[in-house]
Order: structure tokens, then C-alpha cells, then sequence
């Protein structure tokens, strides 16, 4: 069985492969519904190359039909008469055509019906025993709040933007939103879900190969829609571990002048209203928690890389990157800044 | 008024007459009913005008005006799109153009033209003299036509709707869309759906009773059974849409929190009440066009429809399961697998009624004498692409494949593959077909052929590339994307193909002014078709039939005998029509339909007043209503044909001609 699997896959493989020559772009990348990296994603994309491979030789079969039928072309001289009475031979043979056609048409309905609903089962049966990792996601216009969900109170930690799944373990997401409806998905792990105020959504995926996966908002949820992305990071277990322990930990204390000047100037600026720093005095959940910041590959929600150019820029001005995001531009003196981001670099 | 004494001498004296006697008749006749019939003039008579061809006309010109509006929307978040980090617009001014854009080809586009075909043609295809409620068809232009100012009138004065064609709570509603952007766009589908329900009303009424005798429910063409169908879809469904921009605009207006779960609304309640109308909404598109198809097929095959009543049980059950959808569209919302899967089901079993048309329709071209023009090349045209669209709508139908591509360019190439290949092309086959009908010139065919590979090439290069960059993960809707997303170049191609569509429009645009004043002269039937417009004159006389037809058979004209029967007996001096049974199409009475009338217009100002108005303060619905209930009053009680009164006057006299009772022109 698993070979035949593996034959109809290469097979689909093969047609992308032609599909590029045509200059398409051939599965793989980051964020590729079917370029799959775990069981859910794989499932979906089985079903996709059985309906893709069958719905092509349909289409073909179609078109050839119609291309024959324009085979015959009939001299001007006999077209002014209309045939109201075609031949009964022929009318019978047309419609034991149709309705083989027809025939066909229905068991292919039903394979594909059957096909989707197998891998629907599998993707939602057993839900509940998927407690390898709980983690609860929280849309925001525009960035993803994440907490990560324990038993042990001292594990739960919360971070934004990029979520850390260990490899080989299902993770299970609940899902909800606070002000408008997104939707959670990462192409190469999962479908999607929406998270949608006042209801719970929940998605369980996993990762079998160590890597990063790119997921996007998709559900338009206002202006910067475009801008709403986040990181999956699937990494062994121990490497997993390793990150989980750095972000149960309070925030880095500062070490040097200006990264104790910099905790200064965000304690006493703007940035204290929005966003928290466990370990410091500021705790709001406006905007997303900075506790660990430094130890992210990107910001603004996978927006920009985050460089310390990047983070200056941001600081400054973001609406020139997401405008209408809800932070505002920051006017720091130049030392001030430099400082802010000595101090926000050091948050690993 | 000598030769009125002729006819009396000669009548009393002979059973039959002469044909030159007859000729002078029938001129006579014609004469007089040109003067029934006539249109109104100056700005009030335009404005009072019901002839259903004029209000059609109206319809057509208006809804491609948006089809332009919104093919210049569509073409603006191409170049937008065309490379990463683009700044040709910014987000805000991107996303009032894709919900403008979606929302023009939706509402005022797309389901006013197809109704507008139907306004214009079933009349004519059933041998009737106008459809059965005139006044009240030109009210609903009226309104379509406010609405679609008011949304444009948004968009210029930057307060275009944001929040999708779709606008789900709570991003529309009064927390997250402050301003009146929503409201504009809630009020607009207020108007164009009345306008869509008073189509319907004005099209069943017509079909169930305005058929010619002999015009049996057996024998009722095809296009005038689609047009049927997507009536009754329309009265289904578009309450539904309704009630939930209307209960969005309450929400936002008056507080009502009907959509607010934090006081025990329900958000998702939106989406059904939406998807309910929406999924419906593209059948309702796109079975007026599965009646455009199968009359070009006739006409340029040359024979017979192999399967009518197959393919009249085909868009029966279309309509049927077309309601049975609209979760399919909501499967990443929490609901559970069961009841996604019979969702999952209804939206695969419609593709056995679409396939089984399309067999037919092949089946058809198989046995047939092939003629080869522009609207037989639009119709292949929609085989290739329809049939790809439909085959990933199968895919959209399983719901964990569904779960993938959902809310991504997949999508995206669907729908565009499903309306443009399935209303579109066949639409556009339609004009051709049809214009010699509407102007009595016809359209030049090799323009046609530019025309048709301009579009069919750009629109492939457009949506084609839109399915790989779903899959690799592109979601909708969204105004830019980073380069390192790798999804450049299709954009680019896509956006280039663009243009080589709007070219193919334009072509035909072209095609369509250079034809009006230049083109061929088309006579009664340039095509040798069988149904019944094409047996009079082209343009067609303000009273369509000088004689209401008797039908003979499925194909009227294919299949008239020599001495085909007429309907003599209605009034030539009064808008008179005949009145059939539903069933059988027998005679039952005869029926004066209203002529011109001021007060739809009138009607349709007040209610422009309650809903423009009603965006700002809620009294404006009592103002409107009373505004609207005295014109109504005055349109009610008012003399039905006032305004002709003088051709009735007129009239009188040739009352005393009393034309032969049954004509047999051969037998003198």
C-alpha cells in the first residue's frame, strides 16, 4: 500500500516537474501546502495528488471530446438546414456515451468523497489524546500571542510570533482571538483554523522533520492582513528543551551601563504601556511580550528580520512598515536609542 | 377613412380577403400599435419609460459600466501585486479596491446583467409583448442604479467599504470599521438585492403567465428555464443576505449586537446568514449563462439539443443543491465533522448535474453541423474553462483539502475559473450573438476572434499561475508580500496576463461602437436560429409581436408550418397582452399591461432616501417610508396607461376596423 502511496506521490512530483518547465515553480519552500513535513500536512497532501492526478486525466478527457467534436467541419452549403430528427441509431450511441460518462462521473465522486473523509477522520480522531504540548494562540490585529501551556505552573511562559515545537511530538493549539477573526496556518504542517472572539478553535499538528516553517494570517482581518506571519522552529527535543528552560526564565538582568540606561528609557517611555518584560515593571499585553526578544528570528510578525537596524527603524517609525499598526512611531533621542536597543538585543 | 368603409363593404360582402387588403390591414395594425406602444418623450417620459427592452438595455449598459469599473479595480491590485514590497497603493487604498472590486462584480455586475439578459430576451423567447409587471421592473433598475452610485460615490470620497465583499463580523462591525465605509456597503446590498428580488418577481410572472399559446412547460426554451431557476434562487437566497447586512447596519447604526458575542451575539451566525445567500449567489450567475450556452449551441450545431429535459432537470437540481453548499466556505470554522461532511457531500454531488450539462452539450457538437463563429468559439471557450474550475471546486469540496487551499490564491483561480469561464465567456458569446437581435447590426466576427483569443489567453495567464501560488501559501486579500516568499514571478505573470484580458474587453468594446453605426445589417434571423425573437424584426418593434405566435414545438422556427396559426384578438389600441395558463400556456384572458409611469422613479427616490440616509440616523427609514407610501399610493391609484391616453383616443376609431377574425393568408 505505502508503495503505491509513494508511486502516485513521485508521479504528482513528476507532473509539478513538467508544471516548471512551464515556468511554475516546483514544490518545496517554507510555506507549501504541498511540500509536507508532518502527518496532517501529509495526509491533506495525498488527497491533493489523487484529486489532482485524476481531475487532470478528467480534464484532458474532456477537452479531447470537445477538440474531436470540432473535427467535422461542414461546407456553408449545408448549414442552412437544421437536423430536428438526428438519427436514432446515433442519438442511442450518444446517450450510452453520456451516461457512462455520467456513471463514471459519480464513482469518481465517490472515491474522492471517501478519500477526503478518511483523511479528515485521521485528522481529527484521537484529538484529545494529542497532549504531547499544549499551546494556546491568541490572534491579535496583527501579530500572534502565544502561551505555552503546562501542568507545572513554572512552565508556562508566553512569547509572540515565533512558536518552538519539539520534532515527533503532536502539539495541540487552542485557538481564539480577542478583537476580530484571523486564521492559523502553516502550509507545510497543518490546514487552517480560524480563531474567531467568544469561541475556542483547536488544531493539533506535528513536525517529523526538524525545520522552519512559515504560517500567515488567513483570514483578512483588516488593514495589515499582509503582515501578519509567524515562525513555526521544529527542533529536536533536547534543543527544544534547551529554548523552553531560556523562556521560563525571568528576563536578562542588565550587565553593562548602557544596557541598564536602555531598561531605563524603556521603563520610562511609551514602549512600558504596550509590551511586558517579566522581571521588570512592565507587564502590559497590548502589544507582544519582549521578555525574550533577542532570542527571536524576526519581528513585527515575521515582518522583518530582527537585526538591529531593523529594530532601530522599527522603533522609530513603524508604520512605515505596517502602517495603521497600533504602535506608535517613537521619537528617542539618538543616545537614548542606542541604549534601548543595547538593552533590547540583550533579552536572549 | 374611406378605405375604412372599403374594408366594411368589402367585408360584408366576402368571407375572405384579398392580400392586398390583408397588407393594408396589418399595416393599419402595425401603424396603430406603434402609437399604443409608443415610448414617452423629454426627461420625464425617459425617466417613465417601461419597455422591458429599454429597462434591459438600461440594465446592460449600466452593469458593464461596472464590469469596466471593476475590471479597473482588478487591474490596479495587479500592478500592485506584480512585484513584492510594492508601493503602488498603499493597504488602505488596496483593500477599499479589492472590496469594491468583489463587490461591483458581484452585485452590480454579475447578477444584474444576468437578470438583464432575461428581462430582454424571455419576453421575446415566450411571444409576448413585455413582461408581466413593466412598472415595477423599471422601479428595480432604478434602484440598482442608486446603489451602485452610492457605492462608487463611497469610494471617491475615500470612504469605500474595507472589509471585504464579504464584510464578517466583528471586523465590520461598529468596533473595528469605525466611520461609515460598512454602511455604505451594507445599504448598497439592500438596493441591489431588492433590485435582483424585483427581477426575479418580474421574471416568474412572465414565464408562469405571459407564454405564448402552445408554448406547453415541455416546450419552454432553455434559456427561459435557466432564467426561471436562478428567479426562484434569487427569492430564495438573497433574504438571507438581507437580513444580515441588515443586521449588520442595525448593529452598527442602533447597537443591536445580533453579531456582538460579547452580548450573546454570535459572529458566525454572519457567516451562515452570508454564505446561505453567498453560495447560492454563484449559481445564480451562473445558470443564466448555462441558458446562454445551450441556444448558441442549437443555433451553431444545427440540430436539436441532445437531452433537453435532462438538462431542464440538470439546472432544476442545481438550484436545488446549490443551497445545500454554503458550509464549505466555513469549514475552518469550528464546526463539527459530521456536519462538515454533509457539506463536503452536497458540494461534490453538484458536480453530477454541471457534468451531465456538459455531456450534453458535447454530445450536441458531436452530431452536429458545426458553424463556427465567436459565440460558438466563447461557448468552447467555457468548456476548458469551466471544467477546470469545476474540478477545483471538487477539491475545495473536501474539506481537509478544503482546510488548505481556503482563503488562499487557490481560491482565487477557482472562482475566477468558475465565474469568469462559466458567466463571463459565455456572456460575452451571448452579446455576440444577441446583438444583432438588440441593434439590427451585427458585430464583426474577426474582432470577435481577437476578441475571444485576447481574453481566453489573458485570462488564463492571469489565474492560472493563482493556483500554484495558493499552494504555496499565498493567502487572499493580503495588499503585498515579502520578496523572500518566492511568489514574484507568478504575481508578475499574472498581472502581465491581466492586461492582455482587459485588451480582449477592450476589442470588444471597440467592436461594439464600430458595430452599432457600421456593422453588417443582421435582418430577423442572421443566425437561421429557432426560437422566437429571431421571427421579428431587429431591432425589435416597441410592442415585440405584431401577432402573438402560436408555438408549435420546442424549436418554434425550426419546426413552424406553413399555415402556423397567430393570435389574433388583442386590443391594438391598448397595451394589451394574453394571459396563458402555467402548465399548458392556454389562452385564459386578456390583461392590459401598465404603460410608462413616472412613479417607480419616484418610488425609487424615496427609497434611495430611507436607506442613504438611514447610514446616518434611523428616522430616516420612517421619513422614506412615508415618502415611499404616498408615491406608492399615487402609482396605485394613478390612470394605468395616463400617459397614452391620446393614442388610446386614437384608438377609438380603429376599433370600428374589426379585422378579419382568423387570418389565412394562403388560402385566398
Amino acid at each position: 500500500m505505502k508503495e503505491i502511496t509513494n508511486t502516485i506521490l513521485r508521479l504528482g512530483q513528476c507532473l509539478t516537474a513538467l508544471g516548471a518547465v512551464a515556468g511554475l515553480s516546483a514544490c518545496g519552500g517554507i510555506h507549501n501546502a504541498i511540500n509536507p513535513a508532518g502527518p496532517q500536512a501529509g495526509n491533506i497532501s495525498k488527497v491533493w495528488w489523487l484529486m489532482f492526478i485524476v481531475c487532470s486525466i478528467v480534464f484532458l478527457l474532456v477537452m479531447i471530446a470537445v477538440l474531436l467534436a470540432l473535427r467535422k467541419r461542414t461546407p456553408e452549403s449545408d448549414l442552412a438546414a437544421p437536423m430536428l430528427e438526428p438519427s436514432a441509431q446515433q442519438e442511442r450511441q450518444r446517450r450510452n456515451v453520456v451516461i457512462t460518462a455520467v456513471t463514471l462521473t459519480v464513482i469518481v465522486l465517490f472515491v474522492f468523497l471517501l478519500a477526503s473523509y478518511s483523511a479528515g477522520r485521521s485528522m481529527t480522531a484521537e484529538l484529545d489524546k494529542k497532549n504531547g504540548l499544549a499551546i494556546e494562540v491568541t490572534g491579535h490585529q496583527w501579530w500572534w500571542e502565544v502561551r505555552y501551556l503546562d501542568v507545572d505552573a513554572s512552565n508556562i511562559f508566553m512569547t509572540a510570533n515565533e512558536i518552538h515545537i519539539p520534532v515527533g511530538v503532536p502539539v495541540t493549539f487552542s485557538l481564539r482571538a480577542t478583537d476580530v477573526i484571523h486564521s492559523f496556518w502553516v502550509p507545510n504542517l497543518a490546514g487552517k483554523k480560524d480563531l474567531i472572539p467568544g469561541k475556542v478553535n483547536t488544531i493539533w499538528l506535528q513536525a517529523d522533520k526538524p525545520g522552519v516553517y512559515r504560517g500567515q494570517c488567513a483570514e483578512y482581518c483588516g488593514l495589515q492582513h499582509a503582515r501578519m506571519a509567524l515562525w513555526i522552529v521544529a527542533e529536536p527535543q533536547d534543543q527544544f528543551n534547551a529554548w523552553r528552560q531560556n523562556q521560563t526564565q525571568t528576563s536578562y538582568t542588565p550587565a553593562s551601563d548602557s544596557q541598564r540606561y536602555g531598561q531605563q528609557v524603556f521603563l520610562s517611555s511609551t514602549c512600558v504601556m504596550c509590551h511586558t518584560i517579566n522581571g521588570t515593571p512592565a507587564g502590559s499585553n497590548i502589544g507582544p511580550n519582549l521578555t525574550h526578544v533577542a532570542s527571536r528570528k524576526m519581528i513585527a510578525a515575521a515582518t522583518l528580520v530582527n537585526t538591529r537596524e531593523h529594530l532601530e527603524q522599527w522603533i522609530k517609525d513603524p508604520q512605515i512598515f505596517k502602517p495603521g499598526t497600533r504602535m506608535p512611531a517613537n521619537n528617542l533621542a539618538e543616545g537614548d536609542m542606542q541604549a534601548l536597543l543595547d538593552y533590547l538585543q540583550s533579552l536572549k | 377613412m374611406s378605405h375604412e368603409k372599403t374594408h366594411r363593404e368589402s367585408e360584408s360582402k366576402k368571407t375572405t380577403i384579398t392580400d392586398e387588403e390583408l397588407a393594408e390591414v396589418m399595416a393599419h395594425e402595425k401603424d396603430e400599435l406603434e402609437r399604443t406602444w409608443a415610448h414617452p418623450r423629454g426627461v420625464v417620459g425617459w425617466l417613465s419609460k417601461t419597455d422591458h427592452k429599454v429597462i434591459a438595455m438600461r440594465y446592460i449598459v449600466t452593469a458593464f459600466v461596472f464590469f469596466v469599473l471593476g475590471g479597473i479595480e482588478a487591474a490596479l491590485m495587479r500592478i500592485q501585486l506584480a512585484r513584492p514590497d510594492n508601493h503602488f497603493l498603499t493597504p488602505d487604498q488596496y483593500n477599499q479596491i479589492f472590496t469594491v472590486h468583489g463587490t461591483t462584480m458581484m452585485f452590480l455586475f454579475a447578477v444584474p446583467i444576468m437578470t438583464a439578459m432575461g428581462i430582454y430576451l424571455v419576453p421575446l423567447m415566450i411571444g409576448a409583448r413585455d413582461v408581466a409587471y413593466p412598472r415595477v421592473n423599471a422601479y428595480g433598475y432604478f434602484v440598482y442604479l442608486i446603489g451602485g452610485i452610492l457605492l462608487y460615490a463611497g469610494l471617491m470620497t475615500n470612504t469605500g467599504p474595507d472589509a471585504g465583499w464579504f464584510a464578517y463580523v466583528p471586523l465590520a462591525g461598529p468596533a473595528y470599521s469605525p466611520g461609515k465605509r460598512v454602511d455604505i456597503w451594507a445599504q448598497m446590498i439592500t438596493f441591489t438585492e431588492l433590485s435582483g428580488l424585483v427581477g426575479a418577481v418580474v421574471i416568474i410572472g412572465t414565464v408562469f403567465k405571459m407564454r405564448a399559446p402552445g408554448m406547453s412547460v415541455n416546450r419552454i426554451p432553455l434559456f427561459v428555464w435557466a432564467q426561471l431557476v436562478t428567479a426562484f434562487m434569487i427569492i430564495f437566497a438573497m433574504p438571507s443576505v438581507m437580513l444580515a447586512s441588515s443586521f449588520l447596519a442595525s448593529d452598527r447604526l442602533i447597537d443591536t449586537h445580533f453579531f456582538n458575542p460579547a452580548e450573546g451575539g454570535d459572529s458566525i451566525l454572519y457567516q451562515h446568514l452570508f454564505w446561505f445567500f453567498g453560495h447560492p449567489e454563484v449559481y445564480i450567475i451562473f445558470i443564466p449563462a448555462l441558458g446562454f450556452i445551450s441556444p448558441i449551441i442549437i443555433a451553431f450545431s444545427r440540430r436539436r439539443i441532445f437531452g433537453h429535459l435532462v438538462l431542464v432537470l440538470s439546472l432544476i437540481s442545481t438550484a436545488f443543491i446549490g443551497f445545500g453548499l454554503w458550509v464549505h466556505h466555513m469549514f475552518a470554522t469550528p464546526i463539527p465533522q459530521m456536519g462538515q461532511s454533509f457539506f463536503s457531500a452536497a458540494s461534490m454531488v453538484i458536480a453530477i448535474p454541471s457534468g451531465v450539462q456538459i455531456f450534453c452539450w458535447i454530445a450536441t457538437l458531436w452530431g452536429g453541423k458545426l458553424n463556427i463563429k465567436t459565440p460558438l468559439l466563447f461557448v468552447l471557450g467555457f468548456f476548458a474553462i469551466f471544467v477546470l474550475g469545476g474540478l477545483t471546486g471538487l477539491m475545495l469540496a473536501s474539506v481537509p483539502l478544503d482546510l488548505q487551499v481556503h482563503d488562499t490564491f487557490f481560491v482565487v483561480a477557482h472562482l475566477h475559473y468558475v465565474l469568469i469561464g462559466g458567466s463571463v465567456f459565455p456572456l460575452f458569446g451571448a452579446f455576440y450573438y444577441w446583438f444583432p437581435k438588440w441593434t439590427g447590426r451585427m458585430l464583426s466576427e474577426r474582432a470577435g476572434r481577437w476578441n475571444f483569443w485576447l481574453m481566453f489567453i489573458g485570462f488564463n495567464l492571469v489565474f492560472f499561475p493563482m493556483h500554484q501560488l495558493g499552494l504555496n501559501g499565498m493567502p487572499r486579500r493580503v495588499y503585498t508580500y515579502l520578496p523572500e516568499t518566492g511568489w514574484g514571478t507568478l504575481n508578475l505573470i499574472a498581472s502581465i496576463g491581466a492586461f492582455v484580458l482587459a485588451s480582449g474587453v477592450l476589442v470588444f468594446m471597440i467592436n461594439a461602437f464600430w458595430a452599432r453605426r457600421a456593422g453588417a445589417v443582421a435582418g430577423d434571423n442572421p443566425w437561421a436560429a429557432h426560437s422566437l425573437e429571431w421571427s421579428i424584426p431587429s431591432p425589435p418593434p416597441n410592442y415585440n409581436f405584431h401577432n402573438m405566435p402560436v408555438v408549435q414545438g420546442q424549436y418554434p422556427l425550426w419546426q413552424a408550418t406553413e399555415d402556423a396559426p397567430v393570435v389574433r384578438g388583442l386590443s391594438t389600441s391598448k397595451r394589451e397582452a394574453l394571459v396563458t395558463s402555467v402548465m399548458d400556456a392556454e389562452p385564459e384572458l386578456r390583461f392590459e399591461i401598465p404603460g410608462p409611469s413616472i412613479w417607480p422613479f419616484a418610488v425609487s427616490l424615496a427609497t434611495a432616501v430611507m436607506f442613504i440616509a438611514g447610514i446616518f440616523t434611523p428616522w430616516a427609514f420612517l421619513v422614506g417610508a412615508i415618502l415611499a407610501g404616498a408615491a406608492l399610493v399615487a402609482w396605485f391609484f394613478g390612470d394605468p396607461n395616463y400617459e397614452n391616453k391620446s393614442a388610446r383616443e386614437t384608438g377609438e376609431r380603429s376599433q370600428s376596423v374589426s379585422p378579419p377574425r382568423e387570418l389565412q393568408p394562403k388560402e385566398v
